[in-house]
């Protein structure tokens, strides 16, 4: 990239969008996965009485389920953000590209 | 001797020198040796990091600890996980984006070559050793308990395999051993898993009523034990799980085999998944063999024991639901564990080597691709020498600590330098190189005064650092530092290297003049 490309594509309109949508994207999800987390850390540190209860009388824990379930929204969160990439990221990139191609 | 598992462990062996022999033949530029010529797709490349991730000391180690402690084992596979997708979210985009064979390329993109690249080949070197010493001895002792082989000739055979992949078929070969291996892991575990349920006839919970039955600590073994009792321990822990992950020279160096930013991006969505599939199914394991296991006497020496200490609770399971055959694939599928990790981190040390030392640094660039590529075969064999000695020399120490603290070591020298460079338009050379040196020192040394070495391995009485894991107090040190000595940088340098940062941050977004995948 030249200088001169630098200046465009920063001042472009579509990467500006860009920019916006993905810092909307990831910064938001990254604060969710590292609060999830870290309040599981947090729990299983101040609190393992609460994780160690009994979910529905039997013998299974409610930390047992809320590790299941750290799992499976670590998993959602990835799926989530891949397809938003993919179907609304992308595309407006591939829109710049070929527009600062010319 | 067990004939089952040696000879499942031939065809392995032989089938992944086969694949050697076909990636030799497609391995001519260092772009094919360092990662494959970036033409792995998403799904394999998910595919391998999770081989990479899964590696014997998760698939035994973890197992273990939820037959001995239960619910705490759970605490260490969660923290591998999470780190995923904070690495799909931050890191794995813009590290494609800007990168070509090491993470080096992406911290010294705007920075000066010689003393970036320098401490980036020294983090990434000191990372990979340290792992592959751990991997060697684990792998050593491991396998003359399967196989009845003796220690050395183990470790041995796992250097010469090592270096045999890594040199004759670089990356391809070990991202396809690592494929083969994952298969073969993930089909294993879910066999295991399966015959377990149906062993309680498909009921979780008459699976965990029978462990809380029979297991020592009773219904305890259902909640947090004391694991992390000390919240400041817990978030060290955790903070170096995470981002240590990300640390690893080995992982990142795998988001340089795909073409371009969309495949990374799928490569972690598909890693999280086999990565989560497979933790959820150790619960399963772990829990299964405190009843299946754990009450047979077949598995229990005279003295009461488990036979080949707790991390062979796996591999009796594995007997115990499929008989000899079964426990001879999971003898075979254990040894491939290892040998697919060790030759990752043994690719990644030599690519520091050649890429960043050699031709970056010694010959300023002007190496020609042959001569880099014979470096790091150089460099590959050097790491397999190096790797067998020190694995012969630490056989007797006990150097469990190790595997887990690599990841705080990880997280404190490089991720913090990383992080800051693709986020950061303030990072100046000298915040770069001190804040690296700032998390590697710090960390080994809070490291060494730490109950773990100072207490258990040197037998003083009291550590002078109190906490097991050093990562919350040496990464906050590294970023402090890396921050610190780039704000007071004011030399005419600095400005020039922040003034790049515009260029830099457009091509991270948007791939605009990405290294791209070569043609075959």
């Amino acid at each position: 990239m030249t200088p001169q490309d630098v200046e465009l594509i920063s001042k472009h309109p579509d990467f500006i969008q860009l920019v916006q949508r993905k810092q909307k994207l990831y910064w938001p999800l990254s604060l969710i996965m590292l609060v999830i987390y870290f309040g599981f850390v947090l729990l299983v540190a101040f609190s393992p009485n609460t994780l160690g209860q009994s979910l529905n009388g039997g013998v299974t824990s409610v930390g047992m389920l809320v590790g299941v379930l750290v799992v499976l929204v670590a998993f959602a969160l990835t799926g989530f953000y891949v397809f938003r990439a993919n179907h609304v990221i992308d595309p407006l990139n591939e829109k710049l590209k070929k527009e600062c191609e010319q | 001797m067990n004939w089952d598992a040696i000879g499942m462990f031939l065809v392995f062996v032989l089938f992944t020198l086969g694949i050697t022999r076909w990636a030799a033949l497609r391995t001519r530029s260092a772009s094919d040796f360092y990662t494959a010529g970036g033409g792995m797709t998403g799904f394999q490349n998910g595919l391998a990091i999770a081989g990479d991730m899964i590696s014997a000391a998760s698939f035994l180690g973890i197992s273990a600890m939820m037959f001995l402690n239960g619910y705490d084992g759970l605490l260490y596979a969660l923290g591998v996980l999470a780190g995923w997708p904070i690495i799909l979210f931050l890191i794995a985009e813009r590290l494609r984006n800007l990168g070509k064979y090491t993470f080096a390329d992406v911290v010294s993109y705007r920075l000066e070559q010689t003393p970036v690249r320098l401490t980036s080949a020294f983090g990434t070197l000191t990372v990979a050793l340290m792992y592959l010493v751990a991997q060697m001895v684990g792998a050593g002792k491991l396998i003359e308990l399967l196989f009845g082989i003796d220690y050395l000739y183990a470790v041995l055979l796992v250097g010469v395999l090592m270096v045999f992949y890594v040199t004759f078929g670089g990356m391809l070969a070990t991202t396809w051993v690592q494929i083969i291996k994952a298969v073969m892991l993930l089909f294993g575990t879910s066999f295991m898993a399966f015959m377990v349920l149906k062993h309680f006839g498909f009921s979780v919970e008459a699976m965990f009523a029978g462990a809380t039955a029979v297991h020592a600590k009773g219904t305890a073994i259902m909640a947090p034990g004391g694991l992390l009792s000390n919240p400041i321990d817990a978030i060290s822990l955790g903070l170096g799980m995470i981002f240590g992950t990300a640390g690893l020279p080995h992982i990142l160096m795998r988001f340089f085999t795909v073409s371009d930013a969309r495949e990374a991006r799928k490569s972690v969505f598909y890693a999280t998944g086999f990565i989560g599939y497979f933790y959820l199914l150790l619960i399963i394991v772990g829990f299964g063999a405190i009843v299946m296991v754990g009450t047979d006497s077949a598995f229990r020496d005279a003295s009461g024991a488990i036979i080949g200490g707790p991390n062979m609770i796996a591999v009796h399971l594995a007997h115990a639901v499929g008989g000899n055959l079964f426990l001879g694939f999971i003898s075979a599928v254990a040894f491939a564990t290892i040998l697919a990790v060790v030759a990752g981190l043994a690719l990644s040390g030599a690519s520091a080597v050649s890429h960043d030392l050699y031709a970056c640094v010694i010959r300023k660039g002007q190496a020609t691709e042959k001569q880099e590529m014979r470096v790091s075969r150089i460099a590959t064999l050097c790491i397999g020498v190096l790797a067998v000695i020190l694995g012969l020399l630490f056989e007797s120490q006990n150097i469990a600590f190790l595997s887990g603290l690599v990841l705080a070591i990880a997280a404190s020298v490089n991720f913090p330098v990383l992080f800051l460079s693709m986020y950061w338009k303030g990072l100046t050379t000298r915040g770069a190189v001190i804040g690296s040196l700032a998390g590697l020192i710090s960390a080994i040394v809070l490291l060494v005064l730490s109950p773990a070495v100072w207490v258990n391995v040197l037998h003083y009485d009291k550590a002078l650092f109190p906490y097991s894991n050093p990562a919350l107090f040496s990464m906050s040190l590294a970023f402090f530092s890396a921050w610190l000595f780039s704000v007071t940088d004011l030399s005419p340098r600095a400005s020039l290297e922040r003034g790049r940062y515009l260029e830099q941050f457009i091509r991270s977004m948007t791939g605009i003049g990405a290294s791209s995948a070569s043609k075959h």
